[in-house]
């Protein structure tokens, strides 16, 4: 691609206006020549599944039924849609194909360029009614949705500038450096209520007035897109899919604060988002966009990019920071906050990549607009990763204060296989849960947290009737367990403690004494660690206490798991009224502990099996092994 | 021995041309575990000269880091995510699959060299969970006949 140099604002005013047309297909206008675009899903997602292969298949295929001028092929951003991916939508029908493998490109573009038919199998069925459902708007999982910080992805081709600034691109970075005075950025972030996306959830105009405040000649903008939250990938969507707005956003927060550097810390399991990125920025530079002088004015920025190397803490600002700086990633005691002495101790802020994706939009719209979503105190949109047992796996943005009955059932589709909702982990292993009695409150940051959950960074794990809580407190406590990084004693010795209460706990080796030692302890280590990551680590367990406190007594005093999961608590059992005594079970038993018993069995020639149980692995062969399904678990 | 040289040369490349101070060190150990697929104690020493910091400062963050290793890897590296997505779809019995059909535990290389197994922390591909990938190449909603097919398919070779 030629990208020359934009010099001047008009020079972008004209330039914007003459690429305008460009999405005017997939924004669904029809045109005179019949021209039609193919966006084929590019995300991590869709991309595992062959997309990539796909998208050559549809160009090779377009070429031999000899449309390739009729119809323009592309990779776009994650569509949200993973669970049904490789997503492909037509435009500008806006017809929106699921689960497209490879071998449906020549049907693809046979059947509907060619003849313009539509393919009926690969539309997206509704679970409900069964029925085809031809264009995106109308499937139920995009209907509720809001698309504020995800308004590009499925749209643009993110690794295409130009797409970019036909839709508003660089236009917010152009009315700040016309119209508006660093301070007067501020006050409008301020205004529009926008708070950190990230976990905090601290006001994001805020954080950019503290570190405005303080004089320094060099000041930095740090892009945090360290996406630690097991089970998150909203970050590395908008980067996958619009890298374009972070690069503009970071831009406008460096005019505000006054900083001329910005660093983006990104996680090395991403080399897609990170191919993305580079590529944005290189592209950003030609344009003139990053570098000197920005479009005409004395203004100076850019951007670098930072690797992380796999450590959960440093999603934490002052432990991220430090790693930026070339060491081990341990945070430090605040105050100073970084907006005061941060990277190389000069001011810094650090933003998450959502929070950022939405400031191009706050600008352009006016933070009154932006307000407008969202509750009193939680304003705009927020992005969450739904994965677990729920139907619609994906990424959905929905408004402040949507209630998780709303996303589980409306936009998620229900609870996988019918089974029945149990509870929502929010805030991953620094969260809590949200059971079936909070399923109508209006989710926003302090509805979550009088609830004892948090918003996080919007991982939604959705866990049924067969997920075991204690079994979940404590996979969370592993993770801390392994992800602590060992600076503070609360959190490093503390949580160990946890986990092997925990693990006692799960083996049916607990009494009541170890219950009551393993809340008093959380709450020690609530009070005392030194950063967020310790702080919020034991919150899964006493969320879990507190709802769930029942659960922990069977496996206590019952010595039971209710959920079947805790294998130690497992026990297989022979059912005498079904058993035909055919004995295949204690054939294929690893460690002989099935017996024949006297007792016959429906043909008096052959006798009923029984389990030893003090011998038992509890493997769960015999049961599969059974023709009768008479081995059940107990 | 001729072909390590070969690689420390290209890594001195690296260092030289991004004019790597402390601050590089980072970026240097991707780098360098990228070109010689595992960090150990001779490369360690190597950085540390070249950037001219103390050993234990590099042997410090290499250790800090769950992304670089110490130990050499199988020519196949099986990762199982063990993310939340994952986990609650039941990875745990997936990776327990794996140990028992490799004879290895998590972390562990197999005898001949072939296989590494490990785990990992969310790809981001929630939407196909469990997830195992293979020296990057992504198996989405693995089930225990899937880890057999996975084998076959990396045992041939």
């Amino acid at each position: 691609m030629c990208l020359s140099k934009v010099k001047t604002m008009e020079e972008l005013f004209c330039l914007s206006e003459n690429l305008k047309g460009l999405l005017d297909i997939k924004k669904g206008k029809a045109n005179i020549a019949g021209t039609m675009e193919i966006s084929v899903c590019g995300g991590t997602g869709c991309h595992a599944s062959q997309s990539a292969k796909l998208k050559d298949e549809l160009v090779r295929f377009a070429k031999q039924y000899g449309v390739e001028e009729k119809v323009k092929i592309s990779i776009t951003g994650c569509f949200g849609f993973c669970e049904k991916g490789p997503i492909v939508k037509i435009s500008p029908d806006h017809t929106f194909y699921t689960k497209v493998h490879p071998e449906d490109a020549e049907r693809i573009i046979k059947e509907h360029i060619v003849e313009g038919k539509i393919v009926e199998d690969l539309l997206y069925v509704n679970p409900l009614n069964h029925e085809r459902i031809l264009s995106q708007d109308q499937i139920p999982f995009y209907k509720k949705q809001h698309r504020v910080a995800l308004r590009n992805c499925g749209l643009i081709n993110p690794e295409n500038i130009q797409e970019y600034i036909a839709n508003r691109g660089f236009l917010a970075l152009a009315k700040v450096l016309k119209d508006y005075r660093p301070d007067q950025v501020i006050d409008e972030v301020k205004k529009s209520g926008l708070r950190g996306r990230g976990g905090g959830g601290f006001n994001t105009g805020l954080k950019w007035e503290f570190a405005s405040k303080y004089q320094s000649e060099k000041k930095y903008v740090i892009c945090n897109a360290d996406e630690g939250d097991p089970g998150a990938f909203m970050d590395r969507s908008i980067l996958e899919g619009d890298p374009f707005s972070v690069i503009e956003a970071m831009i406008i927060a460096g005019y505000a604060i006054g900083a001329d550097e910005g660093n983006v810390y990104i996680r090395a399991e991403y080399p897609l988002a990170i191919e993305r990125l580079t590529i944005a920025i290189k592209q950003a530079r030609q344009m003139g966009f990053l570098g000197e002088n920005i479009l005409g004015t004395n203004f100076c920025f850019d951007i670098f990019i930072k690797y992380g190397a796999g450590a959960f803490v440093c999603g934490e600002e002052t432990a991220l920071i430090s790693s930026i700086e070339g060491n081990r990633g341990e945070p430090v005691v605040k105050p100073p906050f970084p907006a005061e002495a941060g990277l190389y101790q000069k001011p810094t802020i650090v933003n998450n990549v959502e929070t950022l994706a939405n400031i191009p939009v706050i600008i352009l719209d006016g933070a009154e607009e932006f307000a407008k979503i969202g509750t009193e105190k939680s304003k705009g949109t927020k992005v969450f990763a739904l994965a677990g047992k729920i139907n619609n796996v994906g990424l959905v943005e929905v408004p402040m204060g949507i209630t998780l009955r709303e996303i589980i059932y409306d936009i998620g589709g229900g609870i996988k296989d019918d089974h029945e909702f149990k509870a929502a982990q929010t805030g991953g292993p620094s969260g809590g849960c949200i059971t079936k009695d909070h399923l109508d409150i209006p989710i926003d940051f302090d509805n979550l947290s009088s609830i004892g959950s948090m918003m996080g960074s919007g991982g939604l794990i959705i866990m049924d009737d067969r997920n075991c809580m204690v079994d979940i407190a404590k996979f969370y406590l592993e993770f801390t367990v392994e992800e602590s990084c060992g600076k503070c004693t609360p959190c490093r010795i503390g949580n160990k403690r946890l986990l092997e209460i925990l693990t006692k706990i799960t083996e049916g080796k607990a009494t009541m004494d170890d219950l009551n030692r393993l809340e008093e302890l959380s709450n020690i280590i609530k009070d005392t660690s030194l950063c967020g990551l310790g702080q919020s680590a034991p919150n899964p367990v006493l969320s879990t206490l507190h709802y769930f406190y029942d659960e922990y007594l069977a496996h206590i005093q019952k010595k039971y798991c209710p959920a079947h999961v805790c294998k130690a608590l497992a026990k297989y059992q022979i059912d005498e009224k079904i058993c035909i005594g055919c004995g295949k079970c204690a054939k294929n038993c690893p460690v002989n502990v099935i017996e024949k018993t006297d007792k016959p069995a429906k043909n008096p020639k052959l006798f009923v099996y029984k389990i030893q149980q003090e011998n038992c692995i509890k493997c769960g062969t015999c049961a599969k092994n059974c023709p009768m399904k008479a081995i059940v678990l107990l | 021995m001729e072909n390590d040289k070969k690689k420390f040369d290209e890594l001195d490349e690296y260092i030289k041309t991004i004019h790597a101070t402390e601050h590089e060190l980072i970026a240097v150990l991707h780098r360098a575990q990228h070109i010689l697929s595992y960090l150990p104690r001779e490369v360690q020493e190597f950085i540390a000269d070249r950037l001219q910091i103390p050993v234990s400062k590099v042997y410090g963050v290499v250790t800090f880091y769950s992304f670089f290793t110490m130990e050499k890897k199988g020519k196949y590296v099986i990762n199982v995510c063990l993310g939340t997505a994952c986990f609650v779809r039941g990875a745990d019995k997936i990776m327990k699959a794996f140990e028992d059909r490799l004879g290895i535990k998590n972390g562990e290389t197999t005898p001949d060299g072939k296989f590494t197994l490990s785990s990992l922390r969310c790809v981001g591909a929630c939407g196909l969970a469990p997830v195992v990938q293979v020296n990057g190449k992504t198996y989405g909603n693995a089930t225990i006949e899937t880890v057999e097919q996975i084998l076959k398919e990396y045992e041939g070779e």
